[in-house]
This record gives C-alpha cells, structure tokens and sequence, in this order.
C-alpha cells in the first residue's frame, strides 16, 4: 500500500476514446485540408512567380501532319509534311521528339539527318525549342500500290511527341514583382480605404439595423412571424438575384429609384448611383447592411428573447422610463452578443465579395481587396499579382482572428 | 427635453414627423402601384401633421375623425400633406388622400393614447416616442424589403419598352392573360433554365448529404469525446470558416484548369460541400453540446458501440438540428456564385445563379435577368418559409452561443 498516486498518463480506455475522434474527424480533416490547406499553400507560393493566366497552360509542341504533292500512280513523289511549332511564345521546350508510323506503301527516300527510320518507325530528334521556335520537316517519299489500295494517310496515324517544358507554376524562377506591383503607388492605399468604409461601415450599419429591426419584433403580435419571415428574405435569396434587382433599382436610365426621386423633386436629372465616386462606395455599403442586417437582427432577437422579463417589471416598479430600461438594462445584456456579432460580420465583410463584384465590378472607386484579387488575376491576367493580394488579405484575416479569438474565448469560452 | 415633455408640444411634434412619414409610404407606395405622380409635400405635412396631433390627443373620438376627413379633402384640393400630381384618376386620388389622413390619424390616436394636453411625465413621453419609432420600424423595414423583391417580380412581367417609357408603372395588365409570363416561358424554352434548375437542386442536394456524412461524425467528435488538440481543433473550423472563397477560388481555379476539371458538375460538387462541412460542423456541436450525455451513457453501459449512439441515440435527438443545418447548407449551396462563376463556362452545364449571371449581357431584355432572379429566387424563399422555424433555432442556436 505505499505507491497510492493518481495514475499518469492517459489510460487505455482514453487513447481508446482519442483513437474514436480521430478516426471520425479524419474525412473532414482530409477533406479541407484538400481544399482549404492546399489551396492556402499553393496561393503563398504562386504570389511569388511570375504567372499570368496563359502560362496556366505548359507549352507543347503543337504538331500538324499531311501530305503534300500530286499522285496518283505508283512511282509518283509525295512528302509527309509535319508542321510543328512551340505553343509558347517564350517558354522553351528541351528534348523535342516525334515518333510516327509511315503507312505502308509509302518508300522513304530521302530523310532528314535528324531522323532515323527502323522499318516503319520514323524517329526524329529536334534538340532543344526555344519559346516561338517553329519547324517544318518534310520527308520525300514514293508511293507504291499499296498505299493507293489501302488508302490510309500519313495524318491517320497519330504522331507522340515527347519535349520536357518547365511549367512556370513548377520551376525555380521567383520574384516579388507581384508584391511590388501590390503596394507600388496610391492604388494599395485607396483600395485599403475603401476596404475599411466598406466594412467598418457595412459592419456597424447591419449591427444597428438589426438592433433596430430586433426590437421591433421582441414582443408577440399577431403576423410577428410573418414580418420576421419577410425582414430575412435579403438575407435568404440569391445574391446574384438581389443584385440585379437593386441595379434594376437604381439604373440612371429606367431606374424606379431616380423616376421617384425627379418625380418628388429631390432630384433634377437622373443620379448614377453605381456609377459615380463617392456615391457608388455608399451604395454598396448600403446593399451590404441591407443583405446582412437580418442576420444581425436574427442573433439579436434569439438573446433579447432569453433575458429574463421579471428584471424589467422590477425596473419598471422602480421609475425607469423606457428609454433608461433599453440604456441600463437592455444593452449590458446584449453587449456580450453585439461584440460577437461585430468581429464576425467584421472579418465576413472584409472577405466580400461577390456583392460588390455584381454591383459595380469595382469600379467608381469601391475596389475593395477582394475585388482586387479578381480583377489583378483575371482582368490584367496576372495571376501572381492576384495571388500577392490574396496573401495580404490572408494576412489581415489572421490579424483579425488573433482578436477575435482573445476575444471570443471570453464571451464563449472555446 | 423637458420643454417636450408637454402634450402640446409632443402631440404636434410627432403629428408632423408621422404625417410626412405616412405621406411619404403612401406617395411611394401609390407611385409604384399605379405609376401616377405622387409626392409628400413638406409644407404639408407640417401643417396639418400638427393639427392632426392635436386632434388625436386623448379625448372624443369624433376629434381625430373629422381631422382626418378634413385632411382628406384638403388634400384632394391640392393643399394636403400628399400633393397629386395632375390627370391622377380620381379613384387613385381619392386612395392616396384617404390614405395618408387616415393612417396618419390612426397611428397618431394609438402613439398618443396617454399623451394629456398638459405637461406629461418622462415615462408616457418616451413611451409615445417609442411607439412612434416602432411604427416608423415597421414601414421602413418592410419597405426596404419588399420594394427590390416588388421590383423584380413586376419588372418580370413587363417588356423593354414598357420599363423604359415609364420606369415607375408597374401597374400589370392581366388581360394580357398567360403572356405575361413570357419571359419565364422564353427562359424555359430557349435559355435551358429548366436544366440549370435540376443542376442547382441536384448539386445542392448532394452537397447536403456529402456535408452531413462528414459533419456529424466530425461534430460529434468534437462535441463528446475527449482527446488531446480538441480545443485547438475546434478553434481552427472556425478559423477556417473565415477564409475568403476569393482566396480559395483562385488556386482551385488554376488546380481545376490543370486537371481538366473545369466546367464538370462533378469538380463542383467536389468543392461545395468543402465549403459548408467548417460551418455544419459547427452548427452541429454547438447542437450536441447540448444534448444530456447521460442518456448516451446510459446506451454504452448497455452495450452499445459509440457508433451505435450515435446512430440510434444522438441522431434522432437531434433532427431539428440536422434540418436546419440541412436548409442551410442547401441555402449556401443554391446561393453559391463565385466559384459557379468561375468554373463553370459551358453553357449547358450551368447552375442556376452561373445562368442569371450569362443574362446580363445588353442584347438580352432586362425582363429576362429579373425573371431568372425570380426562378432562383422563390424556391429558396418557399422552402425557408416552410422551415423558417428551424432555419431560426438552427442559426441561432448553433452557430453562435449568445
């Protein structure tokens, strides 16, 4: 009875336990390490090549074969012409081989010294392309009865051409143009602020709308569900759908929204409300806190509806007016909730982007970085120098998680 | 604020801010139902709102009723809180000038019910001032709601021309019969709409079953068994959550080109679900967390495996958590259009939202973009509408603790 101590270690029946978890979370751990990790890795590395849209594919040797020449009895001349060239105007391809069959019937009299021929295998080597190189290579030959019998021609048979092309995604070259070409000039400084309007102002608008909108609905009334069902409907529908309905809207030309306005005088001409700076930047805030405010408005209500109602009789018992009740009693309970709410829809509106990509494609001065990324990839085809943006979002995010998770640690403790 | 808190302050105050709030709804509201001119008219409304709120002050009924009759005629003469515009037919004129007076009286009667003429305490001022901006809640959310989805649906039905000679008509001819719903028929017909609907549903249905298969073991690991990284690992799906699809989209792009794998359904629903599993799995731990583990303890003393409760006991607990994650998911997965947008280019393999997008182009008629919103629109809204309840608990409960 002299060793009584707590057992160290984990037991049996605990590894057996730890050994259940990871097997169940395996498929989802392969899952987005697939699709998420991966994908993260691989944006680091190409934000420091020189990539642009059309190196995606590597170059080859593009091959065309017929036949040249007028026969039409045996004895006659004919040549099996192969067209080759470098698809890539600059990459170049080492160790260029073709390999093909001569049909019968076809005698080869006369070949090119960088080709050989073992029976029917014609073999020839090319050396090294450089990027453009292009080639014709004519091979003579005598057509014999039976190629005018059998009737197969040289094109019918496919040629295999080998080349070893370094892939830019793949080789050593690196550079940090792209990073560069991110932060060169006033363009990184105005896309960053119009990031932060966007979504400090997008955030903070959804909060307060949602805040707003949940007290409306915190009490029971004939057609509450109704009214909740309907204020989530921005939130429920396809952004591609709302989208367009809201540039329907506001369209300079037969837009609802500017007939109004003229019509009640606010306004002499038509406004282009997704066309002009500033105007455009505030409209896509807007559709932001008009998409999202229901979200807010939703997490809102669910913890307006658990605070206890005894603690506002109480208060009414004592004089509070409304106002003091909402101040005083109200927001300390709903701050927990509010802050929560802030830093998601915080990071969440940071990583936009559809909405504004629908909206205005980023023009009229609401580029925001996500936009950017877009727009450096696949407008100016520089898929590097969309990648360098998409690392300095990434950047940001963890910046913003960091908060978050001190934060969040305390409001939830995870 | 003290020199407010007396009724002959506080009942007009309110008489003019509700009055040019309701002439205002109802200029709009009448404008984009008949297409006629209608406008609030400040003067007006700052008028007549203060005599209104007078009248509504508490006291005989017949006060606030004949206020807002002579309201009405005012405002059929020309001099009311509404101005009409000319050659508005009578009946609408008549809509709109009853309209604003009588809402105008009627919310003012309800905001004032204690307001007395003389000085009022703190507590029924804030009250009349909270009712006030509830009631102004009311339309203005309603309002900003319902005018984009109104918009859509009437601008469906119309044609170019119509849109463009008078932007605000939105009156719908229904002697025109089943031709109205031409651009639906056209869409249907000539813009394979009706594949790109069995795509969506297809994809997002598969992308549910893929997100549950992998989710609720996931999530039940999470939320039950202990093990060492538990914490980090429940932090991390989250973290993971975060990371923008643009960010994504970009190397799956080039991945997808390299492998052949672009405009396959196939690479989609590769990708879907991937996307959904962090945000299910989170929804659903929450979910498990809260379920008594006494009750699966119960089934493991009497012999069950683990996967056995969770087969036979957690699962069926927890089917009002599946659904609403089920409705979300499917609601992100029909929703989706970033990487529908960039994967996919071969029209007869569209989604839904990857073929409205092909819409907007000039030489196709508006009334075609807005009538495919609304073909991927009303499935989803039908389906939350029906689920509401769960799609509610499941977003609140799950996602985040408040």
């Amino acid at each position: 009875m002299s060793d009584v101590s707590p057992p160290k270690g984990s037991g049996p029946l605990a590894r057996l336990e730890a050994r259940l978890a990871w097997g169940l979370l395996a498929p989802t751990i392969a899952a987005v390490a697939l699709v998420v990790i991966l994908p993260l890795l691989a944006i680091f590395w190409i934000s420091i090549k020189p990539v642009s849209l059309s190196d995606l594919r590597a170059p080859e040797v593009v091959i065309r074969e017929d036949i040249r020449g007028d026969y039409e009895a045996v004895g006659d001349e004919a040549a099996i012409r192969y067209r080759l060239r470098n698809s890539s105007q600059d990459q170049p391809i080492r160790g260029v081989t073709i390999t093909d069959t001569i049909p019968q019937g076809l005698a080869v009299f006369d070949l090119d010294p960088r080709c050989a021929l073992d029976g029917r295998a014609l073999f020839c080597d090319f050396g090294d392309w450089d990027g453009g190189f292009r080639e014709t290579l004519m091979i003579p030959v005598m057509v014999e009865q039976a190629y005018l019998d059998t009737n197969i021609r040289p094109q019918d048979t496919d040629a295999t051409v080998t080349g070893r092309a370094s892939s830019v995604l793949t080789n050593a070259t690196f550079t940090f143009d792209n990073f560069k070409r991110v932060f060169d000039g006033d363009e990184f400084w105005s896309v960053l602020w119009v990031t932060l309007f966007y979504t400090v102002f997008g955030t903070i608008g959804a909060l307060l709308f949602g805040l707003f909108a949940a007290m409306l609905l915190n009490k029971s009334f004939k057609g509450q569900g109704i009214l909740r069902g309907l204020y989530l409907f921005p939130y429920v529908s396809p952004v591609i759908a709302v989208a367009f309905a809201w540039i329907l809207l506001f369209d300079p030309f037969s837009g609802s929204a500017n007939a109004l306005l003229i019509q009640m005088g606010v306004t002499q001409e038509a406004i282009n409300f997704f066309g002009q700076r500033p105007l455009a930047l505030i409209m896509v805030t807007l559709f932001e806190i008009w998409r999202y405010f229901p979200l807010s408005f939703l997490f809102i209500l669910a913890r307006m509806q658990s605070i206890d109602s005894d603690m506002y009789e109480a208060a009414d018992m004592d004089g509070a007016s409304p106002f003091q009740q909402f101040w005083y009693l109200s927001v300390p309970q709903l701050l927990g909730i509010l802050s929560v709410l802030f830093l998601l829809r915080f990071i969440w509106t940071f990583n936009k982007f559809d909405d504004i990509f629908l909206l205005t494609g980023g023009n009229a001065g609401t580029r925001t970085l996500t936009v950017n990324v877009y727009e450096q990839a696949f407008a100016v085809s520089n898929i590097g120098a969309g990648a360098a943006v998409a690392v300095v979002i990434f950047g940001c995010l963890l910046l913003f998680s960091f908060f978050f998770f001190r934060f969040i640690s305390q409001e939830e403790g995870l | 604020m003290k020199q407010l808190r007396f009724g002959y302050v506080t009942a007009p105050v309110l008489g003019v801010l509700w009055t040019f709030v309701i002439a205002l709804t109802v200029a709009i509201a009448m404008s984009f139902a008949t297409g006629s001119a209608f406008r609030p008219s400040g003067l007006g409304a700052l008028i007549w709102g203060a005599g209104l709120g007078l009248a509504c002050l508490p006291g005989p009924v017949w006060k606030p009723v004949a206020a807002g009759i002579i309201v009405t005629i005012a405002a059929l003469f020309g001099f009311g809180p509404i101005a009409i515009g000319n050659g508005v037919s009578g009946f609408s004129s008549l809509m709109g000038a009853a309209g604003t007076a009588g809402f105008a009286a009627f919310g003012l009667w309800i905001m004032l019910d204690e307001v007395a003429f003389g000085p009022i305490n703190r507590h029924v001022f804030e009250a009349a001032i909270i009712k006030f901006l509830t009631g102004f809640g009311y339309i203005f959310f309603t309002a900003i709601v319902l005018i984009p989805f109104y918009v859509m649906v009437l601008t469906s039905l119309k044609n170019q021309a119509e849109l463009i000679q008078n932007p605000l008509d939105f009156s719908v001819d229904l002697s025109k019969g089943w031709d109205l719903l031409r651009s639906y028929d056209e869409l249907f017909t000539q813009f394979n709409f009706g594949t790109y609907l069995v795509n969506s549903f297809i994809i997002s249905v598969l992308t549910v079953f893929i997100t549950l298969l992998f989710a609720v073991p996931g999530a039940y690991a999470v939320a039950r068994l202990r093990f060492r990284g538990r914490a980090a690992f429940s932090r991390s799906i989250l973290l993971i959550y975060m990371v923008p699809m643009i960010v994504l989209a970009l190397p799956i792009y080039i991945a997808f080109s390299m492998l052949g794998l672009r405009n396959s359904l196939g690479g989609i629903i590769m990708i879907y679900p991937v996307t959904t599993i962090p945000v299910a799995l989170y929804m659903l731990q929450g979910y498990f967390r809260g379920l008594p583990a006494e009750i699966e303890e119960a089934g493991l003393m009497d012999g069950l495996s683990r996967l056995k409760v969770i087969w036979k006991i957690t699962l069926p607990l927890s089917l009002p958590a599946m659904a609403s994650v089920s409705l979300y998911v499917f609601m992100i997965a029909w929703n989706e259009f970033l990487l529908a947008f960039m994967l996919l280019d071969d029209p007869s393999k569209f989604t839904l939202t990857r073929g409205i997008a092909s819409l907007n182009s000039s030489e196709i008629p508006r009334q075609h973009l807005m009538a495919g919103s609304v073909i991927a629109t009303v499935p989803i809204m039908v389906l939350f509408l029906g689920l509401e309840r769960f799609m509610t608990k499941g977003l609140t409960a799950g996602s985040v603790k408040g």
